[in-house]
């Protein structure tokens, strides 16, 4: 009997990693401030939820561009039918100067270098499509997104290897981590065809100077090696020190552009994952002209691409909105990173990003992943928050974890940190007789289910557990 | 040493095909019936223009639907933030309806067997991933549609082996050429995974017979293969016979929950049957839970907006509407037919005999000034470049013999149409004054061009009748 493929049956999805289970703690109990006081709070879910009552009024305000609506009526023929790849002008000089806008307007993006795809990771498919073959490698930077596993290997074949930064630094990129990485592919036999950075990182919401910015460009350039830069959390630097995209630095350094391309998506800058509206961006040619043949697998709706084009020509809104996201952003990062310090929880200091990266490192017992898992079960079932153990990012350190803060309200954020407050008492009252009994330290407070396999997802977001009463209403 | 992928540098997303230049052509000199009465008439596309006026009558009575808002109450919020692969319930449940709904309410469909992708175009390769690995390959009956040539092959390195049809009994498929098919990729080492059809298909408008279907069953059980039934045309079958879908075949034989019905699979969309494919809306419909599951994490890549998915789950929920939609599409597709086989006819050109599809299947030999595909390619660079009309040279869609054209009908409006097949007429006269020399033709100009037609007409309508046995 002729099997399905080694793609379909294998796990290259990377759905079957520990990891993925913390989707269904919450699903199995989400919190619901009347419904379900005591479940599982929602924080492994870097989305985007502070801005929507401005975009609301904006789509309200501007029933054109929803395109079905009386006013937009006569536009839904040609939208209907426009399935060009090249994609509308109109969305990509929109999508062009949004860019640009989120950037200071420093640098000037050209629309017809704009790719459709589906989502970010549509276009990180495409981009490992585009720039490697089976086998060849990728260096990424670590701690880094766990999709990337499934984006830029799984159908294509393509390798990752870790650039392994560590916490004493910051986690920053060094030249010497970029070197031992680069060695090690070519000790293993892989050709390295490019890396990948994340700027705003995401798990760290950290942003990379200029410098390290400048030292990544000359180690590409060097090694003629392809640079893809994911600035798809851009517009989430709330606070100094000013965002530095990759556009900006080719203009100040000497280099192939042959090497440059952009990931970019409107999922977290606008909040819009559902509309999935990936983009790359090439300063060169031919991948530019290769992925837009293969955006025919990913391209954005008509529909979605009428109506960014008309909210992101707006330039008033723009504008209010990037001010607003900031700001909204800015007061949740530094009412949550507060309120941790004053229980005595670290995070590394960030700027940007809809997360903190968040130190545990003392709350475990031994410094093992084993024992990272451990605190992290504690958190699940006990204080009852969905948060991503950092292992899951292929950090080299146990201990630090992602807690997204943006995907919440107000009321939430008030529960998830008095439980936060209620865990860190409850710990800190367990470690004072510390030096008399050195083993009081977790397993006295909380009973810890053993059987209980539960594991949190760092996963993408298309996982498979629907939160949106949308899904829910099945009738 | 390569900077780019080897994907990226070779040329297997097909677009160095007529097929595409043609379009290439039209994009250069598009045809406005003010701004540009002489440009290239854009007959190359399958589009479905004919019934817009239903589609935004029922937009302007249901506004909610498009404007984010159920109830009249804001769910934009919802919607932005909805990404959940497994597709919005509501539309899933909308779209298997209405795909029971085009096959005669004659085979229902669980709406958790469907996986939701960024139009068919995605939902192919997807099933190419799921089921073959690089250097395996899926047999096609020939005439296909070429953009399959970069959508099954292209990232996914399967191959394509044609089965060969020819006219002489309508390009349908026979059990010898299914076989031949077979020890062909065998000859050349690959690994067959399963055959793809494409019902109706395209190019040639016809409907699968039943026969037809039972001999496939009969093929992929015989050598434990896969099936891909590409029903993206299923809505757009106007007369008889009706459409039967594999699915019906399955369940008269009794082969439901046997190891052959996990090894069937659908590709449908919206793009033909509702005239949307802008909107980016494919399905893959598989009774293997595990390529459903894999299917649904690989469109990951290229899922269906949130946004559209709202907006047609409200709209094919009302069956009202939909019941409306499809007998009126099905009328307005056979008129529109018509007028394009009276036009070929009055040009004394026929086509094969069709009862679906935005496109006929069309005979022009006889205007081949030899039985080649050099002699084909220089009638479709006149037809293109002369005649001022994009059609689809039959040699893009892998036909074995010379001589048969692609022609839609369903993208433009009954005027145009009109034009195209005067502009046509005129070629064909021009055609035969020109075979002779001008002294001949002072003399038996009309006795010749009625000879001609004569012949021409004589030829189809003989052909039709061999169809309709």
């Amino acid at each position: 009997m002729v099997a399905i493929s080694k793609i379909a049956t294998g796990n290259g999805h990377g759905e079957n990693s520990p990891y993925f289970d913390g989707w269904k703690a919450y699903e199995a109990n989400p919190f619901h401030p009347t419904d379900r006081p005591d479940g599982v709070i929602q924080m492994g879910l870097a989305e985007n939820q502070l801005c929507f009552s401005l975009i609301k009024k904006w789509v309200m305000q501007h029933p054109e561009a929803s395109l079905c609506s009386v006013e937009g009526v006569d536009r839904f023929k040609e939208t209907a039918l426009f399935q060009d790849y090249h994609g509308m002008p109109e969305f990509r000089q929109a999508v062009a100067k949004f860019m640009g806008k989120v950037r200071g307007d420093r640098v000037k993006f050209d629309p017809d270098r704009i790719v459709m795809s589906g989502g970010a990771t549509g276009a990180h498919e495409m981009v490992a499509f585009c720039l490697a073959d089976p086998g060849e490698a990728f260096l990424v930077p670590t701690p880094y997104y766990p999709g990337f596993d499934r984006d830029l290997r799984w159908r294509t074949g393509v390798q990752l290897v870790p650039v392994v930064c560590e916490s004493w630094n910051n986690f920053k990129i060094t030249r010497n981590a970029l070197e031992a990485a680069y060695e090690k592919a070519t000790e293993a036999n892989l050709r390295v065809k490019g890396l990948l950075i994340t700027n705003p990182s995401n798990p760290l919401g950290t942003i990379l100077d200029r410098e390290t910015l400048r030292s990544v460009v000359k180690f590409i350039d060097e090694k003629n090696i392809h640079l893809i830069g994911d600035e798809i959390y851009a517009a989430t630097v709330f606070m100094e020190p000013e965002f530095v995209s990759i556009s900006e630095i080719i203009e100040e350094v000497e280099c192939n552009r042959d090497l440059i391309h952009i990931v970019y998506s409107l999922s977290k800058d606008m909040g819009f994952p559902g509309f999935r509206v990936g983009i790359v961006y090439s300063y060169n040619d031919a991948v530019v002209s290769c992925a837009r043949k293969m955006s025919s697998f990913g391209l954005v709706s008509s529909q979605t691409q009428h109506l960014i084009a008309s909210m992101l020509s707006d330039d008033e809104f723009v504008d209010s909105f990037i001010a607003e996201s900031k700001d909204q952003l800015s007061k949740r990062h530094k009412y949550f990173t507060w309120n941790l310090s004053q229980v005595g929880i670290g995070s590394l200091k960030s700027n940007a990003g809809l997360f903190i990266w968040m130190d545990l490192r003392k709350l475990l017992k031994e410094k093992t992943f084993e024992a990272e898992m451990d605190l992290w079960r504690v958190i699940i079932n006990e204080v009852k928050l969905n948060v991503s153990p950092g292992s899951s990012f292929h950090c080299n350190e146990p201990g630090w974890f992602r807690v997204c803060f943006a995907n919440m309200d107000d009321h939430t954020m008030e529960v998830a940190l008095s439980r936060i407050r209620t865990f860190m008492l409850k710990h800190n009252d367990a470690m004072v007789p510390r030096k008399l009994c050195r083993r009081s330290s977790l397993k006295l407070s909380f009973s810890q289910r053993r059987d209980d396999l539960m594991s949190p997802s760092i996963m993408s977001p298309h996982s498979p557990i629907p939160q949106s009463p949308l899904v829910r209403a099945r009738t | 040493m390569g900077l780019l992928s080897r994907k990226a540098t070779c040329n297997s997303h097909g677009q160095d095909s007529s097929y595409f230049l043609g379009w290439q052509e039209y994009e250069r000199n598009p045809y406005d019936e003010v701004e540009n009465p002489q440009g290239i008439i854009q007959m190359g596309l399958a589009e479905n223009q004919l019934s817009f006026d239903l589609l935004e009558s029922w937009l302007a009575k249901n506004p909610d639907a498009a404007s984010f808002r159920r109830d009249g109450q804001s769910i934009f919020k919802e919607l932005a933030l909805f990404q959940d692969y497994h597709g919005l319930p509501a539309f899933k449940n909308a779209l298997v309806d209405f795909m029971s709904e085009i096959r005669g309410n004659k085979v229902k469909f669980d709406p958790s067997h469907v996986v939701l992708t960024a139009g068919a175009t995605s939902a192919n390769e997807t099933l190419m991933f799921c089921l073959a690995e690089q250097g395996d390959a899926f047999l096609l009956p020939t005439p296909y549609y070429p953009g399959f040539d970069r959508d099954l092959k292209w990232r996914t390195g399967v191959e394509i082996v044609p089965i060969q049809c020819t006219s002489s009994n309508r390009f349908q498929i026979t059990a010898a050429a299914l076989e031949e098919a077979y020890q062909e990729a065998q000859r050349k080492n690959l690994r067959v995974k399963g055959v793809l059809v494409t019902n109706p298909s395209n190019p040639l408008g016809t409907t699968m017979t039943r026969d037809e279907l039972d001999l496939l069953v009969n093929f992929i059980t015989d050598k434990e293969i896969h099936l891909i039934s590409d029903e993206i045309y299923s809505g757009t079958v106007f007369s008889s016979p009706a459409f039967v879908s594999i699915m019906e075949v399955l369940k008269d034989r009794n082969l439901g929950k046997t190891e052959v019905w996990e090894r069937v699979h659908i590709v449908y969309s919206l793009s033909k049957d509702l005239g949307l494919p802008g909107f980016r809306v494919g399905a893959i419909y598989s009774n293997d839970p595990i390529v459903v599951a894999a299917a649904t994490k690989m469109s990951s890549f290229g899922l269906v907006s949130s946004q559209t998915q709202y907006l047609l789950s409200a709209m094919l929920s009302d069956k009202k509407f939909t019941k409306e939609y499809i007998a009126k599409n099905h009328k307005r597709l056979q008129k529109q037919r018509s007028k394009l086989v009276a036009g070929l006819g009055k040009a004394g050109i026929g086509c094969l005999e069709s009862n679906a599809g935005l496109f006929c299947w069309v005979d022009m030999r006889h205007l081949l000034s030899s039985d080649t595909f050099e002699a084909e390619m220089e009638l479709w660079k006149r037809i293109v470049y002369d005649v001022k009309l994009n059609i689809s040279p039959g040699s893009s869609c892998h036909c074995s013999e010379p001589g048969w054209f692609r022609v839609c009908f369903a993208n433009m409006p009954e005027d145009t149409l009109k034009l195209a097949m005067q502009r046509l007429k005129s070629f064909v006269g021009s055609i035969a004054v020109n075979d002779r020399s001008h002294q001949e033709l002072k003399n038996s100009r009309r006795k010749f061009r009625t000879k001609w037609v004569f012949r021409l007409s004589f030829q189809s309508f003989h052909d039709r009748e061999q169809d309709e046995r």
